[in-house]
């Protein structure tokens, strides 16, 4: 890693965590009081932040099992920083949406009382199976790596030896063991990433009461935004960890190709949707349509999410300048945080219309209001979930082996 | 066009509400027993072996799990659910609504709720133009026969009582995730971000006493139910006696109705035929909202 990119990273980090403590200390002591969403939009920035997160992290595990499932060998050296991206970015999307709970203690009720004709009920056990599995498979992709660690001296051998959680064997044996789990485990993940991301869109499309979300498209939308998202930011990634854009310079060209296709497969989902939905003029859909295009955050679909997230990815990766590493990654980086609007665009316009004509000026109240803009509260949260996942990512790359020095993992 | 003349409405329900008890009721009913049924010996017997083999029965099948979130009255009493059901509901009559909002102020004093909480809210259709009448509306929760909301949330802690068919929220159970809000057509749900009336903050009287929802009489406290969860109308359930009856002479009715100056707020049992709501359904002309999403709400609306 360069080192003005890691100073970058590290002062980032940090500072989006410092000013992540305010606001949790804020949210904690003082529950949801200073939030800004209400009784009309009653989501907002923090379930668009967990929108996102879980988005990546389904589509990097997905993007992990084309070489632990398929075999495919391009993306042999990005495996593994794939699959700790899965599992970084499922962490901060269980507390995006775990902060958003009116009672954050109670969110085992989930478990003990689950309502299984609810989505969320669904999705949630599903990412508990997943998390599960992603740990574990990580967990066996390393194995040999920390149990050869643990044998230096040093900080780094401390921690291998407490993660390698007392495995001894490093014989070809073993490895060849740890292969054939990752295997399974992987193959076993795939279906599981696809039904808890696509219950993700389930969860969003059943909603009759919300013309906006109520479709069949919803879904197959959310698998394919996870996979361009989760994809691009792996571009980034990757150019920035494990050897960086030196090591990794001709995968991230290759994966910068396949994101292009799915970017472009993702516009082509969601302008049909926008095209069919909006071409009847029927009330409940158009008003939803007309917020993201000409309402006060027109900009987030102009400018963040059209102009920046998918217009300038597309034309750095379909020309020349996609055949350099840094130019690609810059791309995905693009991409990546332009899905951010996407997903603030999923979640509150469909919810910022009166659902009974009258309703928001009957009473002269703050929450009920179609007006949405996260408070300082909400962001300073949501930075400091994106402060500790950089965090995560730095310590990962500080503290885990690291792929550009071991040997090949890859099943054959 | 009038089809009947409202006050003759009016006069029909002092007389069916107060129907004769054999109507409702299968067992004999006391007059000064306040309503409760009165039972022989034999008849407590057998209802006392029908409750406590019921109980036990609960008891074993996971009985632990319930009873120790269930509050007693969201326990569905087979009793209550066998012999006397239930199908409140609510008919406003919008040509009698002056739109001056005191059914929002009665249910607010009756439910204590805080700001940004309606139970139900007034809104004015001012799609016309200014020389139209404007048309006014109250609207409480519907109590939808299939209500969208209570499929959603992750751990049933808002439900449809089987015995009156009115949506309720375990505000101990509600982990407050909010999808209920986002489910329901209407705007009937509110979330307590935990906001209060200067004339709670500043104690006294208002402050000392608590709501009566749910016969739970929770004294309002930071970070506890019912901050955090969602909140809704509850047709005032409280206010029911033990065989889930309401009585507008003994004033137990729902605030609203009970309030409305323009007598546009009538609610009552569906179930029963006799009654004014029924009545009124059956001789004017009543709309729901939004039918084409199959929610079947139980308030209806008299153009």
């Amino acid at each position: 890693m360069d080192i003005w990119l890691k100073r970058v990273f590290w002062a980032g980090g940090g500072l989006f965590f410092a000013i992540g403590i305010f606001g949790w200390f804020d949210r904690l002591s003082n529950g949801h009081l200073n939030t800004d969403y209400g009784s009309v939009i009653p989501w907002g920035l923090w379930v668009a932040a967990y929108v996102f997160f879980i988005g990546l992290s389904a589509g990097s595990f997905l993007i992990s099992s084309l070489v632990y499932v398929f075999g495919v060998k391009r993306f042999e050296s990005i495996g593994r920083i794939a699959l700790f991206q899965a599992l970084v970015t499922l962490t901060l999307a269980l507390l995006s949406i775990w902060v958003d709970l009116g009672h954050m203690s109670r969110a085992f009720n989930v478990f003990a009382y689950p309502n299984f004709k609810s989505p969320m009920a669904w999705m949630i056990w599903l990412y508990t199976a997943y998390f599960a599995l992603v740990a574990v498979e990580l967990w066996f992709l390393l194995r040999r790596d920390l149990v050869v660690g643990a044998r230096a001296s040093g900080v780094r051998a401390k921690v291998y030896k407490v993660l390698s959680l007392g495995a001894k064997a490093t014989s070809d044996e073993s490895v060849n063991r740890d292969r054939k789990i990752v295997k399974v485990l992987a193959t076993v993940g795939v279906p599981v990433a696809i039904m808890f991301h696509g219950g993700v869109g389930a969860l969003f499309g059943v909603v009759a009461a919300r013309p906006g979300w109520n479709s069949g498209l919803f879904p197959i939308l959310f698998l394919l935004s996870a996979l361009a998202s989760g994809g691009a930011l792996l571009m980034l990634v990757s150019a920035i960890f494990q050897g960086g854009y030196h090591r990794n310079s001709e995968t991230i060209v290759a994966l910068g190709r396949l994101v292009l296709g799915l970017l472009v497969l993702d516009v082509i989902f969601q302008a049909s949707e926008w095209l069919v939905s909006g071409y009847g003029n029927v009330p409940g859909h158009v008003e939803g349509l007309k917020l993201i295009f000409s309402g006060p955050y027109w900009w987030v679909f102009w400018v963040w999410q059209l102009l920046l997230g998918t217009a300038i990815p597309i034309v750095i990766l379909a020309t020349k300048r996609g055949h350099s590493a840094r130019w690609a990654a810059a791309a995905g980086g693009l991409i990546a945080v332009g899905f951010i609007g996407v997903r603030l665009n999923i979640v509150i316009p469909a919810l910022a219309t009166e659902e009974v004509v009258g309703l928001t000026s009957a009473v002269d109240n703050p929450r009920i209001t179609t007006d949405y803009f996260p408070s300082v509260m909400e962001w300073a949260v949501t930075l400091g979930i994106v402060g500790l996942g950089l965090l995560m990512f730095g310590l990962g790359e500080y503290l885990l082996p690291n792929s550009s020095e071991e040997v090949s993992h890859v099943p054959a | 066009m009038e089809r009947m003349n409202v006050f003759d409405a009016l006069d029909c329900t002092t007389v069916l509400d107060d129907p004769p008890a054999e109507v409702h009721v299968p067992a004999p009913r006391s007059p000064d027993t306040g309503g409760k049924v009165d039972l022989d010996r034999r008849q407590f017997l057998d209802r006392l072996l029908a409750t406590g083999a019921t109980g036990l029965a609960a008891a074993l099948a996971g009985g632990y799990v319930l009873g120790s979130t269930v509050a007693p009255v969201f326990a569905s009493d087979p009793e209550v659910s066998t012999k006397h059901k239930f199908r409140y509901g609510m008919v406003i009559d919008t040509r009698r609504c002056v739109g001056c909002k005191a059914c929002m102020a009665a249910c607010k004093t009756e439910n204590k709720t805080p700001p940004g909480v309606y139970y139900t809210v007034v809104v004015e259709d001012t799609r016309n133009s200014e020389f139209d009448r404007p048309l006014f509306m109250t609207k409480p929760c519907f109590h939808c026969e299939h209500p969208p909301c209570t499929k959603v949330c992750p751990v049933s802690a808002t439900f449809k009582r089987e015995q009156d068919g009115i949506v309720v929220i375990d505000y101990d159970r509600c982990i407050g995730c909010r999808y209920c809000i986002t489910a329901c057509p209407y705007g009937a749900r509110y979330f307590d971000f935990g906001e209060n009336y200067d004339i709670t903050d500043s104690g006294g009287a208002w402050a000392d006493v608590p709501s009566p929802e749910y016969n739970q009489y929770r004294v309002r406290e930071d970070g506890e139910s019912p901050i955090g969860n969602v909140r809704k109308c509850t047709f005032c359930l409280h206010l029911q006696d033990a065989d889930g009856k309401y009585s507008r002479e003994e004033g137990r009715w729902p605030a609203c109705a009970k309030t409305c100056t323009g007598h546009a707020i009538h609610f009552g049992d569906l179930i029963d035929p006799e009654s004014e709501v029924s009545r009124l359904l059956v001789e004017r002309q009543a709309v729901r909202l939004k039918e084409e999403l199959g929610t079947e709400p139980n308030v209806y609306y008299l153009l």
